[in-house]
């Protein structure tokens, strides 16, 4: 069998296993059934696509299918090329870990019913929409994972905050969809081919092509979480369970990027330089405003989900970067900038689930997303904080993990920029450089906070103090996430050279062979010198580290006394006492959120001798949401109010309103030809 | 037998920046009494705290963890690697290309980052405090860092420390408006990661004022030492990292003869007295910095930064 009917076949099985879950609705052992089988279905497809990309075939030998459902005169068109074998690489390694992590987790659901069936079909949908060869196909498996996920949002659909979620993100969801719509009709124009080989091939004016982008940026960016269209993310990826949060989170955004590199890299044909432009300006704000967010946020999971849209604004921020490169013919640059943002596509997938799976074992512990009631988790659950440790140094771009190889790549790209050409350019790329490093502080600072409320301290309720060690499944599927974390960044070199013909494909050219540089080093261009080795750095600290502890235990005091916590001499009992997640974002607050946030303090200080107690209110405002959606569905309340009598209208003026509504579009139809 | 020779001076380099460490911190911890017109501590009591502090047991809360305990080893470990690898007293060690200026500065910020979960580990408010002012002065230091680095790195087209400095030491470097406004954002950078006066002050540690000293309060013993070392070793390596870019003479080259070393090393030590001597200086000569004032301070570096950068943009020559 051909990779492509291989790849297929598993994703009619994981329709057939969303068949059998509901079939199996009320057997005790169907979500064992299902998950194994999504896991089962998922690694086989991991490695087909693994393989497939492995073999770097270039892209005009991608093999391609059409299976005749969808539009009778078109029929589904399927192609498996080195892009789509990558992140369907993704898709299927997340979705298998997340099957094996809900092996265990699952078994906590209290309505199984509600997740079951759309688990496998959410994987589907997604892998669908990177195997489709049209437009047309694309857009309904863009659909049918869309609302797999919705399904999956509301599975806890008795919280009115999940009900809300659910709402917001069908609406941004759907409203995605018609941007891709309309710029799908772009593409395929006049003639109207919905084949992408045909879009491929056909010439367009700069404004088509403008147009498109900007539609593309509303579809695919709605999806992926880019600002502002993020407003769903932060409520739907917390309201659905863990290991879905996970796979929306780590997964589902990736096929956004997807969908995004498809049209813009390989559609759309040769880039203008302003385009290159707009995707930096939306990513670097993205990726600021999405860890200041974070950072003050105190429910752990919404705290992840803010924390994607840094990561996918630092994505965009390397894509247009790469724009920008290819613009002006600057192969080895847009090389070097697209293998950043895909690398980064690949780490985040990783951390990500891992940093989900960790919120879902302290949840499945203590029934606890809110972090003010967390702590000392690390004495109670010593596995799951070794995890989410790695998950946290890796997500905050610190050596030697994996983090901080696309983010070094993507720093590197922008020691490239100064020779292009546009002086819009020259001046924006040194100010996103600044802000990508901005972000990357950021992050550090949010999984500090992330880490040390959830995990260090002391406990802050009784559930946090009683918490117990998660399942294996669980702990075994955040090791191999963590092991991955660790891999990527010590041996980033490999990662660098399979990634080297979607490059060569995308862009015709790629980053230097990094395998045969001597000690497994990488490079990012020949003659720069400049190189980094997260194998060398790991040996090296643990060699420095265990020499001196060597050394310590050899020559030093042994000698080890545990006491009461010393705390300058006035140690305060009460674990209420310590930094919260609130407290520790102060610093930062004050300092970004007072221009960011309009964040206001408030100090009620009860004059001497008054009894009340004093208050202090920290009132932060969502400036996107208050500025931009409320005036909008302020709007649409407005004009639905105004239309209400139209519901009460008699027979014979519905009958007029049809007929004049006919008279119009004739007149329209007679005047547009 | 040159990777021989080559493994000799790593070697030495790496004992070398340890040994060295405390004595600089003494040196600083004089010149500074001398100035206020105190006789201060011998110049080695340094190394004698330290040793002290590894005869002494250690303390430790009831309820710190082994992230607690393994964080001074830690620290130290990554500082350490970090200060080995940068050019001190010769350009082009064997492991220098290990990590470039990038990956240096990435790596103690990982050092930072386990030593403000420290601080969070055993549930005090203090160490609360500290952690989060780290992560404050850090949001602002780490992106200023990143863009001197890009300055330095588009004038010498390399990120990696040793093809700077060699580029520094060649002709084609010039008078650069660039370089002048870098070195200043490094000075303030150099100034807050340490946490010296005005950013923090590290001689106390019962003020409200405090960042470092808070994160590090539950810390005795063995552990203390540890973090004291670190401590010492990361401000010899910011003026290390000073020295080499912006003041690299007579640093010795690969495979030069063994007099170029000793001149090199010599060169080396007169330029950390000159640098110790000038903090000694400046921290004398002004005060404690409130803490909500510290990011106005840093701000400043990081648009002078941005503007460094900015000028290599737009104009090759500047």
């Amino acid at each position: 069998m051909t990779p492509i009917s291989i790849l297929l076949v598993c994703v009619a099985a994981l329709l057939g296993t969303a068949v059998l879950a509901v079939l199996l609705v009320h057997s005790s052992r169907s979500t064992p059934v299902v998950y194994g089988a999504g896991l089962v279905f998922s690694a086989i497809a991991f490695f087909t696509a693994l393989a497939y990309l492995a073999a770097g075939l270039p892209s005009a030998e991608a093999p391609m299918l059409t299976l005749p459902f969808g539009l009778p005169w078109l029929g589904s068109h399927f192609r498996l090329d080195t892009l789509a074998a990558f992140f369907l690489m993704v898709v299927n390694l997340g979705g298998a870990l997340s099957a094996l992590y809900a092996l265990g987790y699952g078994r906590h659901e209290h309505a199984p019913h509600r997740v079951l069936p759309f688990f496998p079909a959410f994987l589907a949908g997604m892998n669908l929409v990177i195997l489709a060869d049209d437009a047309f196909t694309f857009l309904i498996a863009w659909e049918f994972m869309s609302l797999a996920s919705w399904a999956l949002v509301m599975a806890h659909h008795r919280g009115a905050d999940n009900r809300k979620a659910g709402y917001v993100y069908i609406v941004m969801a759907s409203f995605g969809t018609l941007a891709l719509l309309l710029a799908f009709g772009l593409l395929a124009g006049t003639g109207g081919d919905y084949g992408f080989a045909a879009m491929r091939v056909s010439e367009r004016t700069p404004l088509v092509a403008g147009l498109t982008l900007v539609l593309l940026l509303l579809g695919a960016g709605s999806k992926a979480g880019l600002v502002p269209l993020h407003v769903w993310l932060p409520l739907a990826h917390p309201a659905a369970p863990s290991h879905v949060s996970a796979l929306m989170s780590g997964v589902m955004t990736k096929v956004a990027v997807y969908g995004f590199i498809r049209v813009v890299f390989d559609l759309l044909g040769m880039p203008t330089w302003w385009s290159g432009i707009v995707v930096l300006t939306i990513g670097s704000a993205t990726a600021v405003l999405g860890i200041l967010q974070a950072l003050m946020e105190s429910d752990l999971k919404r705290l992840l989900a803010y924390s994607t849209i840094e990561n996918i604004g630092v994505i965009f921020l390397s894509l247009g970067l790469a724009l920008a490169f290819k613009a002006n013919g600057m192969g080895l640059a847009a090389a070097l900038a697209l293998t950043a943002a895909l690398f980064h596509v690949l780490n985040h997938s990783f951390f990500k689930s891992l940093l989900f799976f960790g919120a879902g074992a302290v949840l499945t512990a203590t029934g606890e997303r809110d972090m003010d009631k967390l702590g000392g988790l690390i004495h109670r659950m010593p596995v799951t904080s070794v995890f989410f440790l790695a998950g946290c140094v890796a997500i905050s771009a610190l050596p030697p993990f994996n983090g901080f190889v696309s983010e070094w790549l993507a720093f590197q790209a922008i020691l490239q920029s100064p020779a292009v050409p546009q002086w819009g350019l020259k001046i924006l790329v040194p100010a996103v450089g600044g802000l990508l490093a901005l972000s990357a502080a950021l992050a550090a600072a949010c999984f500090v906070k992330a880490f040390g409320v959830t995990f260090l301290g002391r406990p802050r309720s009784a559930v946090a103090g009683q918490a117990l060690e998660v399942d294996c499944f669980s702990l075994s599927a955040m090791s191999i996430l963590a092991a991955l974390c660790l891999l990527a960044g010590i041996l980033p070199g490999i990662v660098i050279d399979a990634l080297a013909p979607i490059t060569l494909s995308l862009i015709g050219e790629r980053m230097p062979l990094q395998t045969d540089i001597p000690w497994l080093s990488i490079v990012p261009v020949t003659e720069s010198r400049s190189s980094y080795n997260g194998l060398l750095v790991l040996l090296f600290t643990l060699f420095s580290a265990l020499l001196t502890a060597y050394l310590i235990r050899r020559f030093a005091s042994r000698v080890l006394r545990r006491v009461p916590s010393w705390d300058c001499g006035f140690p305060e009992a009460s674990p209420v006492t310590q930094y919260t997640a609130d407290s520790f974002a102060q610093p930062v607050r004050r300092v970004f959120g007072t221009l960011v946030f309009r964040a206001r303090e408030r100090v009620d200080m009860p004059a001497p001798g008054d009894l009340r107690p004093a208050r202090f209110a920290v009132e932060i405002h969502d400036l996107i949401w208050e500025g931009l959606y409320l005036p909008i569905t302020g709007a649409v309340g407005f004009v639905a109010g105004k239309l209400d009598h139209m519901q009460f209208l008699t027979i014979r003026r519905y009958l007029s309103l049809v007929f004049l509504a006919l008279v119009f579009l004739l007149l329209v139809l007679a005047l547009w030809s | 037998m040159v990777v021989i020779s080559a493994l000799l001076v790593q070697t030495f380099q790496m004992a070398f920046v340890v040994l060295l460490a405390p004595l600089l911190t003494g040196f600083i911890r004089v010149i500074k009494a001398r100035l206020l017109r105190r006789r201060g501590p011998p110049m080695i009591q340094p190394y004698r705290d330290i040793l002290r502090l590894l005869r002494k047991e250690v303390v430790l809360a009831e309820n710190a963890s082994w992230l607690f305990r393994g964080t001074p080893y830690l620290i130290f470990a990554v500082t350490w690697v970090a200060a080995a690898i940068i050019p001190t007293f010769a350009t082009g060690l064997i492991f220098s290309w290990t990590a470039d200026l990038i990956a240096i500065i990435a790596l103690l910020a990982s050092a930072r980052f386990f030593l403000a979960l420290a601080g969070m580990d055993v549930g005090t408010s203090f160490g609360g405090i500290g952690s989060s002012r780290e992560v404050m002065i850090a949001t602002f230091a780490e992106p200023s860092m990143l863009l001197i680095i890009f300055t330095l790195a588009l004038i010498a087209g390399s990120t990696q420390l040793s093809s700077i400095a060699a580029f520094m030491t060649s002709p084609q470097v010039g008078l650069r408006v660039s370089l002048a406004i870098a070195l200043i954002a490094l000075v303030i950078v150099a100034i807050a990661e340490n946490a010296r006066i005005p950013v923090d002050n590290p001689a106390t540690h019962l003020e409200l004022t405090m960042v470092h000293e808070a994160m590090v309060l539950e810390y005795s013993g063995r552990y203390l030492a540890m973090i004291e070392l670190a401590a010492s070793l990361k401000l010899l390596l910011y003026i290390s990292l000073i020295a080499c870019m912006f003041v690299p003479w007579k640093l010795a080259v690969q495979g030069e003869g063994l007099t170029a070393y000793l001149v090199g090393l010599l060169a080396y030590l007169i330029k950390l007295a000159v640098a110790g001597a000038l903090l000694a200086l400046f921290e004398t000569a002004t005060a404690k910095m409130r803490v909500f004032r510290v990011p106005e301070f840093l701000g400043a570096a990081l648009m002078l930064g941005l503007l460094a950068t900015l000028l290599r943009f737009v104009s090759r020559s500047l």
